[in-house]
């Protein structure tokens, strides 16, 4: 059934439609014009030529940054799901009310100090003669080189998206029906085979949601490689600063820019599709 | 009863609408009254160059207030003006080989020679390429700094630093950091693989460069931007950097960190910093009185001891006021009439320019540059 359009729904619709247009639709579209620009003696000039695209294409050190990117973003969203799922399983189910509503809190505190801030005192904990080495050195242990390493990288995208992925399995954990789980227990399943084959299967949307955000949070960070991963191995996001650092290139940076943005709208919908695959079968029974 | 309301709204908003436009208009009237507001002078520079440190006796004495625009990078500075309107900027400050490109955009003004100190300035800066064209003058270089080793002082000596091959030390693997732009580094390979010229060099001593460059890559801990490079230099993450020198090492030995700048036997590159006035500007007039006074000696001083990073400057006067002012800085940059001094070792063909490459495109430098940091 469609209703006529009234001015009352589109007051509340609008300012998004607006919003989407404005800092969306606009700028996306600006983007793939630009990357079709040129650019002459650092001038660049609106054009119609797909000349990025194929200088970009054609470069091996742009597929290996893109390589490298996802795998750092696929490791990085596969190590925050396990990380997290311990914490935000005993959040749901072994903590009291009043106790889960403070872990909650204490999630969101990390999000009231920048993720530059908290990734620049990462520096102090890890470099040669940071804290870490200095607390392994009482046991004789170290020093171990962990700044401007992979796993340094690692770290920071830990900080960025961990409270995050966090909360998001939380929220999918709390509205887990917990009848399934006293009836799994019924039927005598194990405490650990009803989290694989319970509890996991019913979180499913939320955990790979979760896994979602922190591939799309890490995915275009340029401040972990960057401060903690000492800009090597390149990702496109230091790729993207390279290329504009050098002659103007913004519409090549566009190209890269416009690879990234295809990226994750195809995994976005994988996963998506992947979570509520089976679902709508379930439903319609 | 009505009509005493209606009236009364009639009153009270017109007594409202007065109000307000009185209020509204009471600090266009009162700036108008007050001549003592300062005329706004917009800049566009690398950080440091509009701080009070720089510009506070020049504010007072000319009732101005600068509104300074910092970039980071040529690039970064070149994309600010293309994106702005004509006049937004009054006074640019350029890295030298920028300068051609805002010339060629047509970003700045013609400057008149007659306008400054250009008799003060060492005879090597009086023509300083970049800055004419055409036997017109559009931008006035006012400081410039040498680029070597930099170099942590607890895990190298300076006789070690003195050569570009340090970097290759087995000690070092994993602890040479490279500031990331390609010019200074490769540059610097470029000198190190024998080019007198290190931006001028054929395709066989282009590839010799990449060769040599390639090397370096197991030795190499990191790629840092200006904030990257000061702290990992600060705390010793990294020992040894490519691509920098005292405007980095300066700052930090300023405040006590074991790190020195040396320019090694293969010799140094010199960036330079230049002043021009912005196309279209409406204050063209304050621009040039700025720039007489950054050029002047006792301004040349103030930017030599530049708080955000020291510099070299072009002034001979300025020199004198600096060793009278601040004898230690004077000395610790070289900026004294002792022999070796900065202009000595430019005389002694020890300093090249950085430049664009003359013979590959900056494309092809930026390339591999990537290509080198993916290795």
């Amino acid at each position: 059934m469609r209703r006529a359009i009234s001015l009352y729904g589109l007051t509340f619709s609008l300012p998004l439609l607006v919003w989407q247009l404005l800092f969306f639709v606009f700028p996306l579209a600006f983007l793939v014009a630009l990357s079709f620009w040129t650019v002459k003696n650092f001038t660049m000039r609106p054009d119609f030529d797909p000349v990025n695209w194929v200088t970009m294409f054609g470069k091996p050190v742009f597929w290996q940054a893109y390589g490298t990117t996802v795998a750092l973003a696929a490791s990085a969203s596969a190590l925050a799901s396990v990380l997290a799922f311990p914490c935000s399983y005993a959040i749901t189910f072994k903590l009291s009310d009043s106790a889960r509503r403070w872990a909650i809190f204490l999630m969101v505190i990390p999000f009231f100090t920048s993720y530059l801030v908290r990734v620049y005192s990462w520096q102090i904990f890890l470099s040669d003669a940071g804290i870490v080495n200095v607390i392994l050195g009482w046991f004789g242990l170290g020093p171990y080189s962990m700044l401007n390493t992979p796993g340094a990288t690692m770290v920071g995208y830990m900080t960025l998206s961990l409270p995050l992925v966090i909360l998001l399995q939380l929220f999918s954990l709390v509205f887990i029906d917990r009848t399934l789980i006293e009836a799994a227990h019924n039927m005598r399943c194990g405490r650990l085979r009803t989290v694989f084959e319970v509890v996991i299967p019913s979180a499913r949307v939320g955990l790979v949601i979760a896994a979602l955000f922190c591939f799309i949070l890490t995915f275009g960070d340029f401040v972990s490689p960057v401060y903690l991963g000492g800009g090597d191995p390149t990702t496109l996001s230091i790729l993207i600063t390279d290329t504009t650092k050098s002659g103007q290139q913004w519409p090549r940076a566009a190209v890269i820019a416009l690879t990234m943005i295809g990226t994750l709208l195809a995994v976005a919908f994988l996963a998506v599709r992947f979570a509520y695959a089976g679902q709508a079968k379930g439903a319609r029974k | 009863m009505q009509q005493t309301r209606t009236t009364a709204q009639t009153v009270s908003r017109r007594t409202f609408l007065t109000t307000s436009a009185a209020v509204l208009a009471t600090p266009m009237l009162s700036r108008r009254a007050l001549a003592a507001d300062p005329t706004e002078l917009t800049m566009l520079a690398w950080y440091g160059h509009a701080e009070p440190d720089i510009v506070a006796e020049f504010e007072a004495e000319n009732n101005v207030k600068f509104v300074p625009k910092y970039y980071t990078g040529g690039d970064n500075m070149l994309g600010l003006i293309s994106q702005s309107p004509a006049g937004t900027f009054d006074v640019i400050l350029s890295d030298a080989e920028y300068v051609q490109a805002l010339n060629a955009a047509g970003y700045v003004e013609e400057l008149d020679p007659a306008d400054y100190a250009l008799d003060d300035y060492f005879p090597e800066f009086q023509q300083f390429p970049g800055n004419w064209q055409d036997g017109k003058l559009f931008s006035l270089v006012t400081r410039f700094g040498f680029l070597g080793v930099a170099y942590n002082t607890d895990a190298l000596t300076e006789a070690e630093a003195a050569s570009y091959d340090v970097f290759w030390d087995p000690k070092l693997t994993g602890k040479v950091g490279h500031f990331d732009w390609h010019l200074p580094n490769l540059g610097q390979m470029s000198l190190l693989t024998g080019n007198k010229i290190p931006y001028d060099i054929d395709e066989a001593a282009w590839e010799a460069v990449k060769e040599k460059t390639l090397t370096l890559r197991p030795q190499i801990g990191g790629f840092f931007d200006y904030g990257g490079t000061f702290s990992s230099l600060n705390d010793g993450q990294m020992l040894a950097f490519a691509g920098i020198g005292d405007w980095i090492t300066g700052v930090l030995e300023k405040n006590g960190a074991k790190v020195k700048s040396v320019i090694p036997e293969q010799g140094g590159l010199q960036w330079s910093e230049c002043f021009s006035i912005g196309k279209g500007s409406a204050k063209a007039d304050l621009a040039k009185k700025w720039i007489q006074y950054i050029t002047s000696a006792k301004g040349q001083a103030k930017s030599a001891q530049m708080a955000a990073y020291p510099a070299l400057i072009p002034n001979q006067k300025g020199w004198e006021v600096l060793q009278a002012e601040n004898p230690a800085e004077a000395k610790r940059q070289g900026m004294t009439k002792d022999a070796g001094n900065a202009i000595d070792m430019i005389r002694a063909g020890r300093i090249q320019y950085r430049q664009w490459p003359i013979q590959q495109d900056l494309e092809t430098w930026n390339d591999f540059w990537s290509e080198y940091k993916g290795a």
